[in-house]
């Protein structure tokens, strides 16, 4: 079971963010789905690796790409050829 | 290529589309002059693509999606965007921002999901063929509940560049069409190689339906004629196969186990997978409304996804998180993994003595609009959709008869590349009942 805290807790890990009108539903909704996920249970041992399979790499070459304009196109906030973010610090 | 244009103003009562395109341009080739509606979740340059999400609308994808470049090259005329469950979340088409897509066969109902609106286009008459995606039966599901066939192709045959991903490991762009030769034409200008996608694989697909079955092993699987499944839908889907017998073909029962957790294990993996793509939907480079250059990084993007995600989407990107959190990883991630290593090994046993599987697409016919309200019991009806992503395997749905005057699906799953198999079957029996 996991609580209506650690629900909020979850929304805020993942940047969702949750409504306080949403949280009861929410919480309600995750559990059942949880209790569901336990079937998981009767499943035994670790994966094993998949057989067969290798990195396919290529070489770094430089190819022509969209242009600064068409990059900036679709953000919603720009500033002097640049795309403007939220602080980070 | 392109150069000519045609008119598509459609009335579309259905809400099949999002975007309509009235004057597509179209070119020369096997599709010249064809409209082709294409999933609102594949990138077409110049041409609004949503993913049926309030945070994507405005978004103008800057290049096309390998497919779409195939589609133009075939002389195909991009009709428009179809509806869908936000980013391919959903099985009634009911989880998208812009309202529900109505289902052509009962406007009181829904048409499946989560490509219901390609499908209620096509169910519609609106267009022959549309290009849906299937990440746990959102190609199948709505063929199934509109009564047309619909194709998941084999994991790695159809490129998926382009497409904004949800759940990279079991989702495919396949074709949908009126009938299975519509179906196949569709499917032969889309699949083959493309390097920009690192799973695809160069296994192009020529074909011509055919409609000879003589000497088929078909599977039936008791988990797709058990409890949950609606028992009238289980008696059209056995006449259904009744028919593929009188045909020449041969059934063999068989069972697949790991059925009893397949769906905790797809779910434990889409929402994992899900978690992580959509981390890139913040309002910075695309979408929107930008956010709060003022506050804090968290609360900023917070208050933009809180406000531009729907319900089910928040859900699980919370569930993935929380699933794949330290402590839960083992529980829930790794388990899921071990699991879908079973199902594989199930389909790889059966398929030593059998050529395809056969059973019910869906386990009802399509739901009331809004009966579906509680997320555990629609996650439910994925149950024989599922299997076929988890394990990578081609599977097709084809209308079979009807149940309460709502069309039933004839889902047929083959071996690893062998479309061209699951097609056949669908044909034969398409043609067998016309």
């Amino acid at each position: 079971m996991v609580t209506e805290h650690e629900v909020k807790h979850i929304a805020e890990l993942a940047d969702v963010g949750i409504h306080k009108e949403e949280l009861e539903t929410f919480t309600h909704q995750f559990n059942a789905i949880l209790e569901y996920f336990d079937t998981l249970d009767l499943v035994r041992g670790v994966p094993a690796a998949e057989d067969g399979l290798v990195n396919i790499l290529r070489e770094d070459e430089i190819e022509p790409s969209l242009t600064q304009e068409e990059v900036l196109r679709n953000a919603p906030a720009r500033e002097d050829g640049f795309i403007k973010a939220p602080r980070v610090m | 290529m392109a150069g000519h244009t045609l008119t598509f103003e459609p009335a579309d009562p259905y809400h099949a589309f999002l975007t309509t395109c009235s004057r597509p341009e179209h070119g020369h080739g096997p599709l010249a002059g064809v409209p082709i509606a294409v999933k609102d979740n594949i990138s077409t340059k110049g041409i609004e693509t949503t993913c049926a999400s309030k945070i994507l609308k405005g978004y103008i994808p800057p290049y096309d999606a390998h497919v779409v470049t195939l589609l133009r090259k075939a002389g195909a005329a991009i009709a428009g965007k179809t509806n869908m469950d936000e980013f391919g979340m959903g099985t009634t088409t009911e989880n998208s921002a812009f309202g529900p897509t109505l289902n052509p066969c009962d406007t009181g109902r829904v048409p499946g999901g989560s490509s219901g609106g390609s499908a209620a286009a096509i169910a519609g008459g609106m267009v022959r063929m549309a290009l849906g995606t299937d990440t746990g039966g959102s190609i199948r599901c709505p063929a199934a509940f509109c009564g047309i066939a619909g194709l998941k192709p084999t994991y790695g045959r159809v490129s998926r560049y382009g497409l904004i991903a949800y759940a990279n490991s079991l989702e495919q762009i396949g074709s949908m069409g009126k009938t299975v030769s519509d179906v196949a034409t569709l499917m032969g200008v889309i699949a083959g190689h493309d390097r920009r996608d690192s799973t695809s694989v160069d296994r192009p697909f020529a074909h011509t339906p055919k409609g000879e079955i003589k000497g088929l092993r078909i599977g039936i699987p008791e988990e797709y004629f058990g409890p949950g499944v609606d028992p009238e839908v289980a008696t059209v889907v056995r006449k259904a196969i009744d028919r593929l017998v009188e045909l020449g073909a041969v059934t063999v029962p068989c069972s697949i186990p790991s059925m009893q957790y397949a769906l905790a294990a797809y779910y434990v993996t889409c929402t994992s997978e899900a978690s992580s793509n959509l981390a890139r939907f913040d309002g910075v480079r695309y979408g929107g409304p930008a956010p709060d250059t003022k506050k804090s990084w968290h609360e900023a993007y917070q208050d933009v996804r809180r406000e531009g995600f729907g319900p089910e989407v928040r859900r699980r990107i919370m569930l993935g998180t929380f699933a794949l959190s330290s402590g839960y990883y083992g529980k829930y991630y790794a388990k899921a993994q071990v699991a879908r290593q079973n199902v594989k090994a199930d389909f790889a046993h059966i398929f030593a003595g059998v050529d395809v599987i056969a059973g019910p697409t869906m386990p009802s016919i399509a739901f009331r609009l809004g009966e579906k309200s509680d997320p555990l019991s629609m996650y439910l009806a994925d149950i024989l959709t599922v299997p076929a992503n988890l394990a990578g395997i081609p599977a097709i749905s084809v209308p079979c008869g009807k149940v309460r005057g709502m069309p039933v699906g004839l889902q047929i799953m083959g071996k690893h590349f062998e479309d061209e198999r699951v097609i056949d079957v669908a044909h034969a029996y398409e043609q067998a009942v016309i």
